[in-house]
């Protein structure tokens, strides 16, 4: 087995223990949350019998350990149990709820993550000059400012005053693709805005100190256009930071989304996981937890991967 | 004689610098140079560090490098002036009439491309031949460098080949599209000496054979001697002589070059070998941890009070590692060091403050050697609070006699490193050991990142200091001429083992062992016809190939 292989081999094995031991955390955690599950259920007027049935009805007073490994192995079986607020299968609302949050992030990563690579190069081309200040200033500040507040300008900017995009971004199924893609508009722009400034920035960089190497030199005096010394010489070089930065940012639009689902009311796993907080839905916060570790280990492992794949050295050793 | 290829007139090169602490002002680096290149001919440019060859060798590709412009003249290449030319044309130049061979082959391939791809990209670029003819083309060169397998080497990438090699794929990358010129850019300074005269001689058979003009670039006459038909001294971008290589190597007219000429004259008579050596290195086994082999094999030597000895091998031979172990960086796996007549702790962490204060060492890059924001005074005054307690008027007495023994003022004592050059900074590393008063300093390499002026000014100062501070030197170098000039007795090591080792005049005359007879004879020597001399009578292959 090559040494790229076994460095695969390991990030995959690496990726899953992680996301085990991120199971430990996610349940340790719900463990110690204040309340008490069946007395918001059944009320603060509910007798002292009623909820002692209750809470042995939801199974809440086993060993703590037991509880983990019942619900380790119904996560690995498909199972992430019953909403203990509604009674109904986790996994079949999450579903839809994931659909959405994913909808809402690829149509965010669709326009970002090309826009900061393009925004990138740009900065390069024109370094130090009026563009790449331009560009610098402005997705700094947008990275600057809380989501939340550009979500609520923007609203009433775009929304309010200029009628352009619905202020609430609610999708439901049966609405054809471009009445959703109207529906996200706001909430797209502002996730793109919180974005753009890390992978723009990585890109200038990365691309920049490749640029300084001695092989981009040697390219310049083969007599090569400035478009093909960037694509041929310097690109395949900067792959590895870039494919970082974008991931993490993906992750972000995955996972970070809580915020803008909420002041979107956008149906999405965020807006789920927030309102089952509320109510002290244990189950629900464990799956949701999960589930955002997953994709958020997932994708980072990918950039891992991306990277160890686009070392030569490691591809082809001696 | 026919017309020249290139035509240089009073050519000016300026360059943006920004000095620490104030605003960034343009200088000039060439002030006016004049040259004539006919067709077939090589010219080689040399001068020390800031002479401004690299830049007019990359003037005639007009390319300025980093923030460097060319300001004025005329460079007339294949006859139009280049200067004056357009985007389009330039980049017809670049890689098709002009090529260019850098010293560090190793950074100037794209480690993510094969060889054979960029090899190829500026013939095929510019139109000059079919992929597939490219592709013959550097296989054929590639056995004209001698480069083995050369049907396949170009499917390697350039991690996958040594050294030497990359550099020889350089050269085929610079001769692929059959250009007029070829720029080579201290081609063999980054290499071992041993391999070096393989990948000259691969370069000079190269020039002969296709015909090609050539600008040779190097700092090291004796280099020059051997490819040039005609040399032009440079010195802080001006002209200092121009003529036929053979005057210039045995009648030189400039005093400056005359004493490039004559650089490493220094005379040291060989002192005896003592009962009581300061230092004994007994069967000393190591190797790195997380490896399966062993860098040092049973090495033995003695150093002997207020002597010097010699550590000489190429890159990989293990004398750094050795000094990693003498140091205490590297505890070995077998054997025993006793310095000053007692044993050595193998680690760092069981030496006392008096071994640590009596072995001393010097590295080869003074710059990255020194805190940066702390002044020469700070830097050579820390040794003397921490070993000895010294402070106040008392410190400041001592730091100015050492500053005078290494032949620098007391107005030194409030510069920063940035503001020294790089022999000043040197110095300003070997002041910081004696502070200390050692026994024995380690100097690695200290010479080589030098200009040869600047690095023989140093070796002076070290002679000077061993005979007034009595100390002793273990001195590792590559460099076999630094060797004859200062050491006492000598150690040559080849892949981790001593191979020979004595008094420098038992190590230096015959009869010789393989590889050490490889070693002396790969020195360059200034004369015309060495080289091939030397690749007549060699016994044995280098390493490095």
């Amino acid at each position: 087995m090559g040494p790229a292989l076994r460095l695969v081999a390991q990030r995959l094995a690496l990726g899953l223990l992680l996301l085990l031991m991120v199971s430990v955390v996610i349940f340790a955690g719900t463990m110690i949350l204040p309340g008490d599950v069946a007395q918001s259920i059944l009320g603060q007027s509910a007798t002292p019998e009623a909820l002692a049935n209750l809470r042995e009805e939801l199974g809440v007073n086993d060993p703590a350990l037991t509880r983990y490994f019942e619900w380790l192995f119904g996560v690995f079986r498909g199972d992430l149990g019953t909403a203990l607020t509604n009674n109904q299968d986790i996994l079949t609302s999450i579903v839809g709820r994931m659909q959405n949050t994913l909808f809402l992030a690829f149509w965010a990563a669709l326009i970002s993550v090309p826009l900061a690579i393009f925004l990138g190069l740009l900065a390069v081309r024109y370094r130090n000059r009026w563009p790449d200040k331009l560009i610098s200033a402005v997705t700094l500040t947008s990275i600057s400012i809380p989501e939340f507040l550009i979500g609520y300008v923007l609203m009433y900017f775009i929304g309010v005053q200029l009628g352009w995009a619905p202020t609430v971004a609610t999708v439901y199924d049966g609405m054809s693709l471009g009445e959703k893609l109207h529906a996200i508009a706001l909430p797209v722009a502002v996730l793109t805005l919180v974005v753009l400034a890390h992978m723009m920035r990585m890109t200038r960089a990365a691309i920049l100190n490749v640029m300084q190497s001695a092989y981009v030199e040697t390219a310049e005096l083969k007599g090569l256009t400035m478009f093909k010394i960037i694509w041929r010489h310097a690109f395949p070089n900067s792959i590895a930071p870039i494919v970082n930065v974008v991931m993490l940012n993906l992750a972000y639009l995955v996972v970070g989304v809580v915020v803008i689902e909420v002041v979107f009311t956008y149906p999405g796993m965020g807006q789920y996981l927030v309102d089952h907080v509320a109510k002290r839905d244990i189950p629900v916060v464990q799956a949701c937890g999960l589930i955002f570790a997953a994709v958020y280990i997932g994708l980072n492992m990918v950039a891992d991967i991306v990277s160890i794949l686009s070392n030569p050295r490691l591809r082809h050793p001696k | 004689m026919s017309d020249p290829l290139v035509k240089v007139r009073n050519l000016k090169i300026g360059a943006t610098v920004y000095p620490p602490g104030e605003r960034p002002r343009d200088i000039e680096i060439v002030h006016g140079v004049d040259f004539d290149l006919a067709p077939g001919k090589v010219l080689g440019l040399i001068g020390e560090s800031g002479a401004g060859k690299s830049t007019i060798g990359l003037a005639t590709m007009a390319y300025g490098r980093g923030g460097v412009t060319i300001t004025g003249g005329e460079v007339w290449v294949n006859g139009r002036d280049i200067l004056k030319s357009g985007l389009r044309d330039v980049r017809n130049l670049r890689g098709g009439e002009v090529t260019y061979v850098s010293q560090s082959a190793a950074a100037s391939f794209n480690p993510a491309k094969k060889i054979m791809e960029q090899v190829i990209e500026a013939s095929v670029e510019h139109g000059k031949y079919s992929r597939s003819q490219a592709e013959e083309r550097a296989r054929a060169l590639f056995a004209k460098l001698g480069l083995p397998d050369p049907d396949n080497i170009g499917n390697r990438y350039p991690h996958q080949v040594s050294g030497g090699q990359l550099q020889r794929c350089m050269t085929a990358l610079a001769l692929c599209p059959e250009p007029d010129l070829v720029v080579f850019d201290e081609p063999t300074t980054a290499l071992d000496v041993t391999t070096q005269i393989d990948v000259l001689m691969a370069i000079k058979d190269a020039i002969r054979d296709t015909g090609v003009a050539a600008l040779y670039i190097t700092h090291d006459l004796a280099v020059v001697a051997q490819v040039s038909d005609e040399i032009m001294v440079l010195k802080m971008g001006d002209m200092v002589e121009h003529g036929q290589t053979d005057q210039i190597i045995n009648a030189p007219r400039e005093d400056y070059t005359k004493a490039l000429v004559s650089v490493r004259s220094i005379e040291h008579e060989e002192k005896k070998p003592t009962p009581d050596p300061v230092l004994r290195v007994q069967d000393i086994t190591a190797r790195y941890s997380g490896t399966k082999f062993d860098v040092l094999h049973n090495v033995s030597v003695d150093l002997h009070p207020g002597q010097t000895l010699a550590v000489v091998g190429e890159s990989g031979s293990g004398k750094s590692t050795l000094a990693r172990v003498i140091t205490g960086l590297l505890p070995p796996r077998a054997g025993n060091i006793d310095f000053a007549g007692r044993s050595l702790s193998p680690d760092l962490a069981g030496r006392t403050r008096e071994d640590l204060r009596e072995l001393q060492m010097i590295y080869q890059m003074a710059d990255v050697a020194m805190n940066p924001r702390q002044t020469v005074g700070t830097i050579i005054g820390r040794p003397l609070e921490f070993y000895f307690g010294i402070r106040g008027s008392e410190k400041r007495k001592r730091i100015i006699e050492l500053l005078d023994e290494i032949e620098l003022g007391k107005e030194f004592m409030d510069r920063y490193p940035a503001e020294l050059s790089g022999g000043q900074k040197q110095r300003v590393c070997i002041a910081r050991s004696l502070a200390a008063k050692p026994k024995m300093i380690i100097c690695d390499e200290v010479t080589s990142a030098l200009d040869p002026l600047v690095a023989d000014g140093i070796l002076k100062l070290l002679l000077d200091l061993q005979k007034i501070e009595d100390v002793a030197y273990l001195f590792i170098t590559h460099d076999l001429a630094t060797v004859r000039a200062i050491s006492d007795s000598i150690a040559v090591m080849y892949q981790g083992k001593v191979v020979r080792y004595g008094t420098k005049s038992e190590v230096l005359s015959p009869p010789f062992d393989d590889y050490t007879d490889l070693l002396l004879s790969s020195v360059p020597e200034m004369r015309l016809g060495w080289l091939e001399e030397v690749v007549a009578h060699r016994k044995m292959e280098s390493a490095g190939n």
